[in-house]
């Protein structure tokens, strides 16, 4: 057998997000086992994971991880290109594009928690449109608006105070080393 | 306590601006979206006429005439009801406060009806 000339070497960066995305990918398949009274009303745990990616590492690295969870958790939840998989990523893309825009705000001002319940309404936000637009084509979809508002502002705050103090006890660590 | 006060030194000024925003943004949304359900104004009618459509702002009695003699309506702040009426069966007066819109009270013997309108109607018409 001919052994193949094509040889793809993950560099560091490689390493990191997909050890990154598979941290957002566990959580969000744990999360799939909580039973929820709603659909479209969850923790969102994973978004923990990406939020310290975005304020470690990056705006682009952020994007990997988040679009590799939404594939890889879709793949291992059998709800790959089901409706519950595109509202996951129009969620994701519409998070992303605004935590984008505010991880620029003065971060004296506006920390993680901002971060977190700003990427929180993107993604209600998008998902609402794309239910209006495609499975749910009538304004009745905006009658839930105020309960995934309140969902994500706790879990918003949540996940941005866990981000937070994930984020402090790191840089503690790290001053303590150095 | 001492756990949350540490918690709580997580957040910057612009947090807490922010998650007030959050809640702002959800009792808006609660109050414009979900009051669907408060009825604006009675819808009075005798004989399959309208003889009053009147304000639920302020209290007041209304006397509607029928063939078996007076119906009186009672209306108060957000809410109406027949207070008596000479029907044999006494439905819509049994029926009570009527406080939600599409909801109907009808006094088929006497032949009055009372229906509250408003905002948007949640339903075509709401029995007891």
């Amino acid at each position: 057998m001919i052994p193949s000339t094509i040889e793809i070497r993950p560099g560091a960066d490689d390493v990191r997000i997909a050890r990154l995305a598979a941290a957002a990918i566990v959580l969000s398949v744990a999360e799939a086992a909580i039973p929820l009274p709603l659909p479209g009303v969850k923790p969102g745990l994973a978004n923990i994971v990406i939020l310290i990616v975005l304020l470690r590492w990056g705006w682009r690295d952020a994007v990997w991880v988040a679009l590799l969870r939404v594939f890889a958790g879709s793949l291992l939840l059998g709800q790959f290109l089901a409706p519950g998989f595109f509202m996951g990523l129009a969620g994701s893309v519409a998070s992303l594009v605004t935590l984008g825009l505010v991880v620029h705000l003065p971060a004296r001002w506006f920390g993680p928690v901002s971060l977190s319940i700003f990427a929180a309404f993107a993604h209600i936000g998008g998902q609402l449109v794309l239910a209006r637009l495609w499975l749910v084509p009538h304004d009745g979809v905006f009658y839930l608006v105020p309960v995934f508002a309140l969902a994500a502002t706790v879990f918003g705050l949540i996940n941005g105070l866990v981000a937070a103090r994930l984020l402090r006890d790191w840089a503690e660590q790290a001053h303590g080393r150095g | 306590m001492k756990r949350a006060l540490e918690w709580a030194r997580l957040l910057r000024p612009g947090d807490v601006l922010v998650i007030a925003l959050a809640l702002a943004f959800c009792a808006l949304a609660t109050l414009t979206l979900w009051r669907g359900g408060a009825p604006d104004k009675a819808v009075v009618r005798a004989a399959g006429r309208v003889v009053a459509e009147l304000p639920l702002a302020q209290a007041r009695l209304l006397e509607v005439d029928g063939p078996l003699g007076v119906t009186l309506v009672e209306i108060e702040p957000g809410r109406a009801r027949v207070a008596s009426d000479p029907g044999p069966r006494q439905y819509c007066v049994r029926q009570g406060w009527l406080t939600r819109a599409g909801a109907v009270a009808i006094c088929a013997p006497n032949q009055v009806s009372l229906s509250l309108v408003g905002g948007a109607v949640e339903f075509d018409s709401l029995n007891y």
